[in-house]
């Protein structure tokens, strides 16, 4: 659009590396131009009042004027009107950012603690982060973050990406981006998470797709994927007498096609089967229980670790 | 009243004031005048202010990097941010309108003798030094480093014991904050002089009635949630804390459903002080009286309604974001109201330029721009960006800082002839505006820079490209910290050697301008009858 090309201030932004950060920037530069037309009316208006009114002699008379319904009326509902518009472009672009896409081409555990963050991918790459370590991602491509942390709150922030998430320990978020050029780009801590918050950066390095799937299948893999050891796990923790992963039906719904399916409980609301309903199921499974079955699940909390219920997790997402 | 206006106008006789009845450090320690009362919270608040500025230059000096060497450790800059923060808000802005000039003014523009509990008054004033007390011996023993937001789990398993004296000593202030807000709740309801109906009223009495309400319901809030940490901490009860099945986003909706109302217990009685100036100033009757008396209470019941806004990221539903933006969003139509209501009473008034009403024009100035930064925060989509950067950071001060402080600063120098019977000079006044506002925008304006640019904010580090920006603003701090300076030295210059000041130097038309400056122990000779509107300029 031409008309935020006016506004040099969309320079202070990073460079757009995303598709949202763009829509972002158009916003932001529509705000700035409001905002300074509104500066103008009304900071100018009293200016010029100030210099027309200015007192002059001392026997000077005021106007008696103690009200407009008229004029207070169309500046009670002008920005009332303005500030539905904002907020409903704030929205569209508030749904984008936190709807991934369906196809995603990456899917990385990232845990935060005091003052690191790890990357797990889904064939058990592992990284401690440090700035050595990047985060590679698939340019051009959807890449999905499962947020969780060791021990307080931390965020996650991709200026580049107009992008951030709270890493909240106990439970899982998510964030997503698809970084249009490959490059670098620098990921801070935006959480106040103690004596190094303002150290615990990392990068995430975007390589164009192919690269990154050489990079990926070709490196060593941890021993197991994480699929792998939620399976190991899955069978010592006999999760199988209950839930089948062939969709046959015996105590507990089936695992087979789980993920990401509608699920119905029954107090009769509904959610969709994302990781954190999945955390939950699994460490108090009485917290929802789907319609039609019996709560009759242990609970596991206290006995996993937040790895082991990424690892079931995982698993569970591959019995397709 | 045609001399309304000049400063000649000749007094009561002022033999015999608040300020000569009863002498002796023990008759002020006791007094149950409101008067002495507010003068004691300006001597207590002005004191927290410099301690709390001490630490804010420290900040920002820090924050230049001159040299190769940091200023400050990083866990001694995260106690200094802590600190700033908590003594600012807790034992500055809350109660600097309300419980300094509030208290000192209320009564007098409602023409009552006092406030409605007088020994409650001076009780809530002991409680808030207690509070002080024990928030600052945290400084002393313990030092804290959560930030003043105490977020759960990091206040509660991983830092020192200090945040129980810190939160321990703002659940205290809080109480002094309740009792003071029900104090002028029932003054205001009671005490009010003959003829002096709802309508009647002035706009500052409105601004601080509706923040007393705000008070009232938000601070126990706080006082539960200050107290839940205490016992999370020293009994492991688990509310907050995942790994005993706690939710920690859970204390975030507690804190905020308390800290965000308080942001209007910050500007409400802001507001109020500007409708007073504005109209004095201008010589001329409010515009739209009823407009911005509602718009005060509309704001204070919206307040209790957008606390998620502080959590668009926190793993909160998108859809809770989204109701959260929109309720911000009316938050923004009754300050609106406010402005285009002091605006027009300019139009075709007669205006002076006196020190009071340059800082009002300063409140206009930054709060306009703190309140339109305010629209792009609470737009969800672009606050995912700004959130816990700089631009939040430039945002708040510009709103609760310049907003509040050049407030706070206006009226001050406004009631100051009341206060101690003798006239600032207003030179001093002039230059130490000038020197707090271009501060103030020195400093705060390039923070909305760098949190465009993505710099977080409580960040003891930085990358290199936001160097030039953080100079600028420390630069300007120095201003700032010049400004109060020369403040100060006004101030207690007029208190010493004042021009003795006439009963209404400025001209207007409230009720405290009819009795004496400074004025009687009991406020009149005569109880006054009021027989029309406030700013009743014709």
């Amino acid at each position: 659009m031409s008309w935020s090309s006016l506004i040099p201030a969309t320079s202070f932004m990073p460079i757009q590396a995303t598709e949202i950060a763009k829509e972002v920037d158009l916003l932001y530069a529509f705000l700035i131009i409001a905002s300074l037309v509104s500066f103008v009316i009304l900071i100018g208006g009293m200016t010029w009042f100030l210099i027309k009114f200015k007192r002059t002699s001392l026997d000077q008379k005021s106007a008696y004027i103690t009200h407009n319904n008229f004029a207070e009326f169309l500046w009670s509902f002008i920005p009332l009107i303005i500030m539905m518009g904002i907020f409903y472009w704030g929205m569209v672009i508030f749904e984008k950012l936190r709807t991934p896409p369906e196809d995603i081409a990456a899917e990385i555990h990232v845990t935060a603690e005091q003052w690191a963050w790890t990357y797990r991918y889904a064939n058990g790459k592992e990284f401690y982060s440090s700035a050595n370590d990047p985060m590679i991602v698939p340019a051009g491509k959807a890449t999905k973050l499962i947020l969780t942390s060791k021990d307080v709150i931390h965020s996650f922030y991709v200026p580049a990406f107009r992008t951030k998430q709270d890493a909240v320990p106990g439970k899982l978020t998510q964030l997503w981006f698809e970084p249009k050029q490959p490059g670098e780009y620098i990921v801070f801590c935006t959480e106040y998470c103690g004596t190094k918050h303002s150290g615990m950066m990392i990068k995430i390095k975007a390589v164009p797709s192919e690269e990154y799937a050489a990079w990926y299948h070709a490196e060593k893999k941890g021993e197991d994927s994480p699929a792998d050891l939620g399976k190991t796990l899955f069978a010592q923790k006999a999760c199988a007498s209950c839930h089948s992963v062939d969709g046959s039906r015996i105590v507990g719904p089936t695992m087979k096609g789980l993920f990401g399916s509608g699920r119905k409980f029954a107090d009769g609301s509904q959610s969709k089967a994302d990781e954190n309903y999945l955390r939950e199921s699994i460490l108090v499974s009485s917290a929802k229980i789907v319609e039609g079955y019996p709560p009759a699940m242990p609970v596991f909390q206290g006995q996993l670790s937040d790895e082991d219920v990424a690892n079931l997790i995982e698993y569970i997402k591959s019995i397709k | 009243m045609s001399s309304a206006h000049t400063k000649t106008e000749h007094g009561h006789s002022t033999d015999h004031n608040y300020l000569n009845h009863g002498s002796g450090i023990w008759s002020w320690m006791t007094t149950l005048d409101h008067k002495r009362i507010g003068l004691m919270y300006f001597a207590t608040v002005s004191t927290l202010f410099l301690i709390g500025g001490f630490f804010a230059l420290g900040i920002r000096l820090h924050l230049a990097k001159f040299g190769a060497t940091p200023l400050l450790e990083p866990d001694t800059y995260n106690k200094f941010m802590t600190f700033h923060g908590a003594i600012m808000v807790f034992m500055v802005i809350i109660p600097g309108i309300p419980a300094f000039l509030g208290n000192f003014i209320l009564p007098i523009q409602l023409g009552a003798k006092d406030v409605a509990f007088p020994r409650l008054n001076l009780g809530s004033y002991y409680i808030f030094i207690a509070g002080a007390a024990i928030a600052a011996s945290s400084m002393i023993f313990n030092q804290v480093d959560t930030g003043w937001t105490f977020y759960t789990p990091y206040s509660t398993a991983k830092t020192s014991n200090g945040v129980i004296l810190l939160v321990l000593g703002a659940f205290t202030m809080g109480f002094s904050s309740i009792l003071t807000g029900l104090n002028f709740i029932v003054t205001t309801h009671k005490l009010r002089a003959p003829g002096m109906t709802m309508d009647r009223i002035p706009l500052m009495i409105w601004a601080l009635y509706s923040t007393s309400i705000i008070q009232i319901l938000a601070t126990p809030i706080l006082a539960i949630t200050l107290l839940l940490i205490g016992a999370e901490k020293t009994l492991g009860v688990g509310i907050f804390d995942p790994d005993l099945g706690g939710d920690p986003v859970l204390f975030q909706h507690f804190f905020w459903f308390y800290s965000h109302p308080a942001v209007y217990i910050m500007i409400l009685p802001a507001m109020g002080v500007i409708s007073e100036l504005i109209t004095a100033f201008s010589k001329k009757t409010i515009f739209g009286y009823r407009a911005i008396a509602y718009s005060s209470v509309a704001i204070a019941a919206v307040s209790f309604l957008v606390w998620g806004h502080h959590m668009f990221v926190s793993g909160q539903s998108t859809l809770a974001g989204i109701i959260f933006s929109i309720i911000t969003m009316f938050v923004g139509v009754p300050t609106a109201i406010k402005l285009f209501n002091w605006i027009s009473t300019m139009y075709r008034g007669t205006v002076t330029f006196e020190a009071p009403m340059l800082f009002a024009l300063g409140f206009m100035f930054l709060f306009t721009i703190g309140g339109l930064t305010g629209v792009f925060l609470a737009s969800t989509g672009m606050d995912v960006h700004f959130h816990d950067t700089y631009f939040v950071v430039a945002h708040f001060h510009y709103v609760m800082v310049g907003g509040t402080l050049m407030a706070l600063m206006g009226g001050i120098f406004y009631w100051f002839p009341k206060m101690f019977g003798r006239m600032t000079s207003d030179l001093g006044g002039r230059i130490s505006w000038v020197l707090i506002f271009t501060g103030f925008n020195v400093t705060f304006f390039p923070q909305f820079i760098l949190g465009a640019m993505g710099m977080p904010r409580r960040y003891f580090d930085y990358l290199p490209e936001y160097t030039n920006l953080n100079q600028i603003s420390t630069v300007g701090s120095w201003l700032i910290g010049l400004g109060f300076v020369v403040a100060l030295i006004t101030m207690i210059h007029g208190i010493l050697k004042g021009e003795k000041a006439p009963d209404n130097p400025w001209g207007a038309k409230t009720l405290e301008w009819q009795t004496s400056s400074p004025p009687p122990h009991e406020n009149f000779i005569n109880t006054p009858t009021v027989t029309a509107g406030p700013y009743d300029f014709r």
